[in-house]
């Protein structure tokens, strides 16, 4: 029986690949010839006494299912000998598997084990099922989807259950409530997750006089870094504190470009930025000293240092909040105080 | 042997009749169906894979100082998750080859996730009856995304730690309750020791019983419903026509399964993936190296670097630059997605009639190229989302690569829209006269 046999159309290049296509979905015949095969696959069935039998629509004999003797034996042999081998090769694996695992447990060995005995025992599967097991297409009506309108009706009404319920009003609306009430303190309970977002958006994390130290802890003096150079600092003693992380820059004091209310927060053309991101909250971590740009390795945000960490290109829009510096006696950098404004990235109630 | 174990069930159970209609149910054979079937093998590997990691993964920020086996980080102090997954990758016996594979099979479960959806979207299965399990489907996405955007942050390595600051900055820029649901689910300001324990309940529990309810579901459905047929001989939306379950689709299906865990296995054993202890330790005062995410985060990352830079304020508040690209644009495409099946019904084709065969992507030519189109313009995101490393690899700067894409971002769709168009109304004309039409309400 032929049934499930493409038909290739023609009609130029185009028409070939798509026959090679719906070749490959489905085959293409016209409706007229469907129709005559289901009306074919149908009295196919018909033979067949066990109850509820599926209807064969079309049946092939399993390419390895030749009969001793045939012309095709020498091959219907390698087939099998191919699937022997198969899951012959997926037991030696397993079992060369056990043995890597419990000798050496080299990784790359064990897991080409894995792989060995998984890819060869699903080949083995398939070319099984491909070789000798019968290639057969079954047809089954569908089922119509939705109910007919008696029996919709006959849920709705039994559902509803009109007559068996009373005081129905009254006693669902308080039960709605009660649900209502459930679901509130049950909602509540996630505010157990939630401690409240400020003030800790807007903290006060620099305080006035806090020397800045490395992530080691050693203070960082007016004369660590050269010009065009940049460093990692935080304040003395909280090294953890949560957006506390501060690049240091030190530029040439002449292209300083600051506005005039924060020219007294870089002695020594040091200048001191958030390090955490306003765009996304990476760390701004690289810096172009030729340009005078931090960038941040994410999303390669640059922000002007002479300027006041302005946003001059990348998804950013917002600067980074300064750290005003000075010096103490001693030669020292400590913060003047906070940060310019919060840092990290924006949220709806940033100042 | 088999018969006494069955009847025993059988007397119990009066399974016979069930158990027959299900060996005996048809199944269509397509090698596009294979998809899904590859998303759910992979899941049950992501499941005992899972399973294994968990008794070793330790999901706690608390720092310590390394004094483990990987000397190169010896008295480094770190994350007690980051120390236990170094524990899994140098100590656990079989544990860098079930941690690689597990990984692997999370990349290639999005990955059949993501073929699956554009299988059923070109041939418009997602039309009634189907639209819930196109809903479901979805959720199985947006779920598998998070779940792997969380099992690759557990590890607390200095490149996931990166993610997990810009999925803080984009939830805190939502509007009025940001802040509130950033702090509900981070516990704080990013990095604080309350996001692991989370990140770590929600991966192996969570998630995982939701994904696994609904993939149930979406099986059931499927069963239920029947699968679709392409068209062909004696396929109608009155009959199915497919191979039957036993034996012959079983073999080839659990074939299948095997198939998919050779792969995870041959990529687990050969091919290095996420070497957290190259990357080190997430540490304030370290520079990242070119941050990537794993591909199905890449489109993400291509809009948040596209958008233009701009901030909107409503009076006093701020709505950030990066809620219109992280928050605004993947609400928007997945509802898109959610709502296709009945847009589709409203602006494209008016047709509310139950479909059992499928279309073949030239037989709906606008659906297939809008389909296109929008693969096109996720896939200029995807690619944007390593613009920087395009750069370095071309000799060019950010700058000219971003420019250059931020036209592509509307320029490919709409040109990948217009042939496609055209292709499939050239095919058509060629194809029609032989193809097999849908038989709708034969």
């Amino acid at each position: 029986m032929n049934q499930g046999r493409r038909i290739r159309p023609h009609g130029g290049w185009i028409g070939a690949a798509a026959a090679a296509f719906s070749g490959w979905t489905a085959g293409g015949p016209s409706t007229k010839g469907l129709r005559m095969q289901m009306a074919m696959a149908g009295e196919n069935s018909f033979g067949d006494t066990t109850p509820d039998s599926p209807r064969v629509f079309s049946s092939e004999p399993a390419p390895g299912s030749q009969q001793h003797g045939s012309p095709q034996e020498g091959l219907r042999n390698l087939a099998t000998l191919l699937v022997l081998f198969a899951f012959m090769l997926a037991l030696g694996a397993s079992i060369g598997f056990v043995v890597v695992y419990w000798t050496s447990a080299s990784h790359a060995l064990l897991g080409g084990m894995a792989a060995l005995t998984m890819a060869s025992f699903g080949c083995g599967l398939v070319l099984w099922s491909h070789w000798f097991m019968k290639h057969e297409q079954v047809i089954d009506v569908r089922e119509t989807l939705s109910s007919p309108p008696a029996e919709q009706q006959a849920v709705t009404k039994d559902f509803l259950a009109d007559d068996q319920v009373q005081r129905r009003k009254l006693l669902l609306g308080l039960v709605s409530g009660t649900l209502a009430a459930f679901a509130a303190a049950f909602v509540s309970l996630f505010r157990s997750f939630a401690r409240p977002p400020y003030p800790a958006l807007k903290p006060t994390i620099w305080r006035q006089g806090d020397r800045l130290v490395t992530l080691e802890g050693r203070p960082v003096n007016i004369n660590t870094l050269d010009v065009g150079s940049t460093l990692s600092v935080f304040p003395e003693n909280r090294i953890d504190a949560e957006n506390a992380q501060v690049v240091l820059v030190r530029v040439n004091q002449n292209l300083l470009r600051l506005p005039a209310a924060r020219a007294n927060w870089a002695p020594s053309g040091y200048l001191a930025y958030s390090r955490v991101c306003t765009h996304a909250g990476c760390s701004v971590g690289l810096y172009e000293a030729e340009l005078c740009l931090l960038e941040c390795p994410c999303h390669q945000s640059t922000f002007d240092v002479l300027s006041g960490a302005q946003p001059t290109g990348g998804p950013a829009d917002r600067e980074l909040p300064q750290l005003p510096l000075y010096a103490d006696a001693d030669g020292n950098l400590r913060a003047r105080g906070d940060f310019s404004a919060p840092p990290g990235p924006g949220f709806w109630g940033l100042p | 042997m088999i018969r006494e174990i069955g009847d025993w069930f059988d007397a119990r159970l009066h399974l016979a009749k069930f158990v027959r209609k299900a060996l005996n149910h048809a199944f269509p054979d397509h090698w596009s169906f294979m998809l899904g079937e590859i998303a759910l093998y992979s899941f049950v590997f992501l499941v005992v894979s899972g399973v294994f990691l968990a008794m070793f993964f330790n999901g706690s920020a608390v720092q310590q100082i390394y004094h483990g086996s990987y000397k190169a980080l010896d008295g480094v102090s770190v994350s007690a998750a980051y120390q236990s997954v170094l524990h899994i990758s140098f100590d656990v016996r079989a544990g860098l080859l079930i941690r690689q594979m597990h990984h692997w099979a999370a990349l290639i479960f999005l990955a059949a996730i993501v073929m699956h959806l554009s299988r059923i979207f070109l041939t418009a299965a997602y039309r009634r009856p189907r639209e819930i399990n196109w809903m479901i489907g979805l959720t199985l996405l947006l779920l598998a995304l998070a779940n792997g955007f969380f099992g690759y942050s557990l590890a607390d390595d200095l490149l996931s730690a990166a993610g997990v600051r810009i999925a803080y900055s984009v939830l805190l820029s939502i509007p009025v309750v940001g802040s509130w649901l950033t702090f509900a689910f981070f516990g704080g300001v990013v990095p604080t020791d309350a996001t692991i324990p989370r990140m770590y309940a929600l991966h192996i529990f969570v998630i995982p019983a939701v994904l696994a309810a609904l993939i149930g579901l979406h099986l059931a459905i499927i069963w239920k419903q029947r699968h679709t047929n392409y068209p062909g001989p004696g396929r109608t939306d009155r009959t199915i026509v497919g191979s039957r379950m036993w034996p012959s689709y079983a073999a080839k299906s659990v074939g299948l399964c095997f198939l998919v865990f050779a792969v995870i296995a041959f990529l687990g054993a050969f091919v290095q993936i996420d070497p957290v202890w190259i990357y080190g330790p997430d540490n304030p005062a370290a520079i990242l190296p070119n941050a990537q995410p794993d591909w199905y985060l890449g489109w993400m990352e291509g809009v948040l670097r596209l958008f233009p830079a701009a901030h909107v304020h409503v009076g006093h508040f701020l709505i950030p630059e990066i809620f219109f690209p992280g928050v605004l644009f993947p609400a928007l495409l997945f509802l898109l997605l959610y709502t296709f099946p009945f847009l589709e019904r409203w602006f494209i084709l008016d047709d509310e009639r139950t479909h059992h065969i499928l279309l073949l992507p030239y037989q709906q030519p606008l659906t297939t190229a809008f389909g296109c189109a929008l693969f096109m313009f996720l896939l200029v995101l995807f690619f944007s989302g390593s613009d920087d490393v395009i750069a370095v690899a071309t000799g060019n700067s950010v700058v000219a690569i971003r420019t250059i894409l931020r036209i592509l971002v509307f320029v490919a769709p709409a040109a990948t829209f217009f042939i496609a168009y055209a292709a499939c109304r050239l095919a058509r004309r060629h194809i029609a006269p032989q193809a097999a039409p849908s038989v709708a309400d034969d």
